[in-house]
C-alpha cells in the first residue's frame, strides 16, 4: 500500500523529469503496435539511433545556447557546409581522415566564436546574428558544391563513422550475437547501479531527501532493464554503431561539464540571472564565447556524422537541422526563460522527435502529415512543461 | 477653509505583513499646492496610488471624496475621468513617439477611425504654450531633456482636463533651472484653477511653493501645516518627519578607532551615457579597518551607483578619479577583479541582482567563489555541502534543506543566503546596500549582530541605508549623499537624524 502511495508521490513530484521518458515510451509503444513490432526490430532501432545521432549532437549544444537565453539558427547549414568542407578535403585535396576531422572541428569552433563575437561584443540579438549565419552558410554550402554537385566520398574509414559498427571480440562465440555490445551494456548497468547507490548514500549522510528505498530499487531495475534490452536488441543485429558511441561520449562529457564543473555552474548561473552572475564575478561575455564555440564544434561534428552517413556532401545538407535540434531541446525540458535544461533531457527529446519520424516513415505516413504530427508533439511538450512548471514552482 | 476638492478619510492599506497606511486622513483645498512629505517608506506614494486608482476600490479601506462625492475607482482610467492625473517619478512617456503622439496617447483625437492630425497638432501647440514649452510637437520625446519631458507629462495631464494634478518627486531628476521653471509653472496652473499635490524630498522647494504641507510617518498622518500661518519651516518639517524614538534594536559594541585606511576614493566622478548626466560628482571618502561606515541619503541620490562604480563598474559608467584598496591603486574593469582585491557587494535588490532564484541554497552560496571548492575545474560536492551547511548554521538560515530553491525562502532568509554568498568570498571590505530592506525585525537584529562580529574580526563594512535609525545605531561614521555628491561627513557622536536629513535634502 505504502509502496504505491510512495510511487504516486514520487511520480507526481518528478513529473517533469520523468514526463519525457514516459512520452518516449508511449510513442515507442504505439509505433511498435502499429507496425506489428517492426519498430522495435534490431535493424530499425539501430537505424533510429544513427538517424538521430546528428540531431542529438546539435541538440546538446543548443541546450546550452538556450540555457544562456540565446538561440542559434545557423547550425543546420553550418553543419552542411562543414560537412562539404570535409568531403572536399578528403576527395579533392586528398587529406587523410585523421587530419580532416580535427580540421573541421576546429573550423566549427572558429565559426561559433564569430557568432559569439557578434552577440557578446556588438550586442546583436542571437536570433538576428544567427539568421545571418543561416543565410551565409547556406550560400557557402551551395558555393562549395556548385562545381561538382554532390560530392561522393569513397573513403571507407570516414564513412564508417555514420554507418559502421564497433568490431566484435574475435573468437568470442560463447554468447550469441555481438558480444562486445552486450559486455559494454553490462558494464554500463553495473557502473550506473554503483554510482546511483553511492550518490544515494552520500545524500543520506547529508540528510538530503532521497527516494524511498523500494522506489529507488524499482528505478534502478527499470533503467537496468532498459539498458539491457537496448544492448540485447542491438547485439542481435550489428552491435553498437560508431555514431551511438560518439553521441554517448558527447552526452557523457557534456553532462559532466554541466553538472560537475565550475564552467557548467557558471553557464547555468548566467542563464538563471545574468545580472547576478556578472555581479558574482562571472564574465557573461566569456560564457557566451564558450557556449557558442561549443555549438560550432558540435555543428561540425554533426556535419561529419551526416556527411559520413550519406557517404557524400549534398547541396541541401543540413536543411532544417536547426529546427529539429531546437525542438528536441524544448521537448527535453529546456526553458526559454534561461537557466533550466539538461543535456540528457535534450538527448531524450531528440529520440522522441527521431522516433516520430522513424515510426511514421515505417508506416508510410505522408511527409505532410509528419510535419503536422511533429508540430503537435512539440506544442504538447511545451504546454506540459509550462503547466508542470507553474504547479511545481 | 474653503470646500475641499479632495478628502481622503480613514484610509488603511495593508500589504502582506506590513501596514503601509494606517487610518490616514488627508484633505486638499480647491486651488492650492499641497505638499506631501515624509521619509522613504512613510506611505506617501502608497497614498497617491490609492487616490489614483492604482490600488482599486476594495483593496483598501476608507473613503475618497472628490468634489464632495464618494469615489470608487477601479483603475487609473476611472480617476482620470473625474479629473485626477498622476505623474510618476519614472516618466511614462514613449521615447520613440513624437511629442504630440505622447500628449494624446490613449485619448487620440480622431475622425472616425483615422487620426485627425491637424487638430492634434493644433491642440498640442496650444497645450505646449500653456506649459511654456517651446518645442516642435513633431520632435521625438527621446531627443528632449528630462526637464522638457517632465513638462510634456504635465501637458499630457492638461490635455485630459485635469483638475487635481499629483506629482511624485517631479524635480528629483531635474537641475536647478528646470526645477525652478517647473515650480513656476505649478504656481501658474494653480492660478488657472488646477489643484496640485506634490510629493517632494527637497524641503527648500516645499517651503517655497507649498500652501499646505501634510507630513506622513510610518503610514500615519503626523500633522497638516498651513504655510500662510507661518507654520512651515525646515526644522519643523524635519522634526515631524523623523519624530520617532530610536528603538533599541541595535546591539551595542565598542566603536573601533583604527587609522589604517583600507579603502579610499578620491575625486571620483561617474558619467552615465544612458542617462547622459553625471551620476556621481567629485566624491571623496575613506573606510578604515574594522569600521562600519554609513552612506545615508534619499533614494536615487547615487549611493548604489557609487557602490557599483567601485565594485567593478558593471553598469559601464565613464569613471574619473582614483580608487585605493588596501593601499594599492586599482582600476577594476569587472566585478571579478574587485572580488579578487577583497571587495564584496551585497546588492539592495537581492531578487533581480543578487540571487539565482531557480537554483538552490548551496549553489547560490558558493557561486561567487566556486574555485575555492573545486579542483581542476571540477566542483567538489562534499566541500560544497560543508560550506553551505556552515553558513546555514552560522547565519541561521531557515530552510528545510540546502537543496531548497532560494526562490522559495522568505525575504529575510534570502538576504542571509545573499550575505552568506559574499562572506564565503572572505572579503576585506563588505559593501551592504540596504541590508535590511523588507525583512522582519528578528532577521534585522541577526544581521546587525553579524555585522558587529565581522568588524570585530577586522573586516570593514560600508552600509548604504535609507533607514536613519539603523545608520545611527550601527555606524562609526556617516557620509551623506545627495544628487551624486557627498554633502557631509559626520562622526557618529555628532550625527542626528535631523542633521542627516538636512544634508540629504540640501
Amino acid at each position: 500500500m505504502t509502496f504505491f502511495q510512495d510511487l504516486q508521490r514520487v511520480l507526481r513530484q518528478n513529473v517533469r523529469e520523468y514526463g519525457m521518458f514516459i512520452a518516449l515510451f508511449v510513442i515507442m509503444a504505439i509505433f511498435t503496435v502499429l507496425t506489428n513490432g517492426l519498430f522495435l526490430s534490431a535493424r530499425n532501432i539501430s537505424n533510429l539511433i544513427n538517424q538521430t545521432g546528428y540531431i542529438a549532437v546539435l541538440a546538446v549544444g543548443m541546450t546550452l545556447v538556450i540555457v544562456i537565453r540565446h538561440i542559434d539558427l545557423s547550425v543546420g547549414f553550418l553543419a552542411g557546409f562543414l560537412g562539404a568542407i570535409a568531403a572536399i578535403a578528403l576527395v579533392q585535396w586528398s587529406f587523410p581522415v585523421v587530419a580532416v576531422i580535427p580540421m573541421v572541428l576546429v573550423l566549427g569552433i572558429f565559426t561559433g566564436l564569430i557568432t559569439a563575437f557578434l552577440v557578446a561584443y556588438f550586442g546583436i540579438p542571437a536570433f538576428v546574428a544567427t539568421l545571418a549565419g543561416w543565410l551565409i552558410y547556406r550560400g557557402l554550402l551551395l558555393q562549395a558544391t556548385m562545381s561538382t554537385g554532390t560530392i561522393i566520398i569513397p573513403n571507407a574509414a570516414f564513412n564508417a563513422i555514420g554507418n559502421g559498427y564497433i568490431p566484435d571480440i574475435p573468437g568470442f562465440d560463447m554468447i550469441p550475437g555481438h558480444a562486445l555490445t552486450l559486455i559494454l551494456g553490462i558494464i554500463a548497468i553495473v557502473i550506473y547501479i554503483v554510482s546511483e547507490i553511492n550518490a544515494r548514500r552520500k545524500k543520506q549522510t547529508y540528510d538530503f531527501e532521497v527516494l524511498p528505498r523500494d522506489i529507488f530499487i524499482l528505478k534502478l531495475a527499470f533503467i537496468a532493464v532498459v539498458i539491457g534490452l537496448v544492448t540485447w536488441v542491438l547485439s542481435g543485429y550489428n552491435g553498437l554503431s560508431w555514431t551511438a558511441i560518439i553521441v554517448l561520449l558527447v552526452v557523457g562529457i557534456y553532462s559532466f561539464i554541466t553538472t560537475r564543473t565550475v564552467l557548467g555552474r557558471h553557464i547555468y548561473a548566467v542563464g538563471g540571472n545574468p545580472e547576478a552572475a556578472e555581479l558574482s564575478g562571472i564574465s557573461v561575455k566569456r560564457i557566451t564565447y564558450v557556449v557558442f564555440g561549443s555549438m560550432g564544434l558540435l555543428s561540425a561534428l554533426s556535419g561529419i556524422l551526416f556527411t559520413s552517413r550519406l557517404q557524400s556532401a549534398t547541396t541541401t545538407a543540413g536543411t532544417l537541422f536547426e529546427l529539429d535540434a531546437i525542438a528536441a531541446a524544448y521537448v527535453g525540458g529546456v526553458s526559454a526563460a534561461g537557466g533550466v535544461g539538461s543535456v540528457f533531457g535534450s538527448l531524450i527529446g531528440a529520440l522522441v522527435m527521431g522516433s516520430l519520424t522513424n515510426g511514421m516513415n515505417l508506416m508510410g505516413v505522408d511527409i505532410s502529415v509528419q510535419y503536422v504530427a511533429r508540430g503537435l508533439v512539440l506544442v504538447a511538450a511545451v504546454i506540459f512543461d509550462a503547466t508542470t512548471r507553474r504547479r511545481g514552482g | 477653509m474653503a470646500t475641499p476638492i479632495l478628502e481622503m478619510k480613514n484610509i488603511t492599506k495593508t500589504f502582506p505583513g506590513v501596514k503601509a497606511l494606517d487610518d490616514v486622513s488627508f484633505q486638499v483645498a480647491q486651488n492650492e499646492i499641497h505638499c506631501l512629505v515624509g521619509e522613504n517608506g512613510a506611505g506617501k506614494s502608497t497614498l497617491m496610488k490609492v487616490l489614483s486608482g492604482v490600488y482599486p476600490y476594495g483593496a483598501y479601506s476608507g473613503d475618497i471624496l472628490f468634489n464632495g462625492q464618494v469615489q470608487q475607482f477601479r483603475g487609473i482610467s476611472d480617476s482620470e475621468k473625474v479629473g485626477i492625473a498622476i505623474i510618476y517619478q519614472e516618466l511614462a512617456l514613449v521615447p520613440e513617439l513624437t511629442v504630440y503622439e505622447n500628449i494624446f496617447l490613449g485619448h487620440e483625437i480622431r475622425n472616425g477611425f483615422l487620426l485627425n492630425l491637424n487638430e492634434t497638432v493644433r491642440q498640442a501647440d496650444q497645450i505646449l504654450r500653456k506649459v511654456r514649452l517651446d518645442v516642435n510637437p513633431a520632435a521625438k520625446v527621446k531627443d528632449l531633456g528630462v526637464g522638457k519631458q517632465q513638462l510634456i507629462e504635465i501637458a499630457k495631464a492638461l490635455s485630459k482636463n485635469v483638475k487635481l494634478l499629483i506629482l511624485d518627486e517631479p524635480t528629483a531628476a531635474l537641475n536647478d533651472d528646470d526645477s525652478e521653471n517647473l515650480l513656476n509653472l505649478l504656481r501658474e496652473l494653480r492660478n488657472q484653477g488646477v489643484t496640485c499635490i506634490m510629493i517632494s524630498h527637497k524641503l527648500k522647494e516645499v517651503i517655497s511653493i507649498a500652501d499646505t504641507v501634510t507630513v506622513l510617518r510610518d503610514g500615519q498622518t503626523v500633522c497638516t501645516l498651513d504655510a500662510s500661518k507661518g507654520e512651515v519651516s525646515e526644522p519643523v518639517l524635519i522634526k515631524h518627519m523623523v519624530g520617532r524614538e530610536i528603538d533599541n534594536i541595535y546591539p551595542r559594541r565598542e566603536h573601533m578607532r583604527s587609522d589604517e585606511i583600507v579603502l579610499e576614493v578620491r575625486n571620483w566622478s561617474a558619467y552615465s551615457q544612458t542617462l547622459s548626466r553625471d551620476v556621481l560628482k567629485d566624491v571623496n571618502f575613506n573606510v578604515k579597518k574594522g569600521e562600519i561606515v554609513g552612506f545615508a541619503g534619499l533614494m536615487g541620490s547615487g549611493r548604489t551607483e557609487l557602490a557599483l562604480s567601485i565594485f567593478g563598474n558593471s553598469t559601464g559608467f565613464q569613471l574619473q578619479g582614483d580608487l585605493f584598496v588596501n593601499g594599492q591603486q586599482q582600476k577594476f574593469s569587472r566585478p571579478e577583479e574587485a572580488i579578487d582585491a577583497g571587495v564584496a557587494y551585497v546588492t539592495e535588490d537581492r531578487k533581480t541582482k543578487g540571487l539565482i532564484l531557480i537554483e538552490d541554497v548551496k549553489q547560490n552560496i558558493t557561486l561567487a567563489n566556486l574555485h575555492a571548492i573545486s579542483h581542476q575545474g571540477v566542483v567538489d560536492s562534499n566541500a560544497e555541502v560543508q560550506v553551505a551547511n556552515e553558513y546555514r548554521t552560522s547565519l541561521n538560515i531557515k530552510t528545510p534543506s540546502i537543496e531548497q530553491k532560494v526562490g522559495n525562502l522568505s525575504g529575510g532568509n534570502q538576504q542571509k543566503v545573499s550575505l552568506g554568498k559574499w562572506l564565503f568570498v572572505k572579503p576585506d571590505i563588505l559593501i551592504l546596500d540596504e541590508p535590511t530592506r523588507g525583512i522582519d525585525v528578528g532577521a534585522k537584529f541577526e544581521i546587525y549582530t553579524l555585522m558587529n562580529d565581522l568588524v570585530a574580526q577586522g573586516m570593514s563594512i560600508i552600509m548604504i541605508s535609507s533607514e536613519l535609525p539603523e545608520v545611527l545605531g550601527m555606524c562609526d561614521r556617516v557620509y551623506v549623499v545627495a544628487s551624486g555628491r557627498i554633502t557631509g561627513e559626520l562622526v557618529i557622536d555628532e550625527a542626528t537624524q535631523e542633521r542627516i536629513m538636512q544634508l540629504a535634502t540640501s
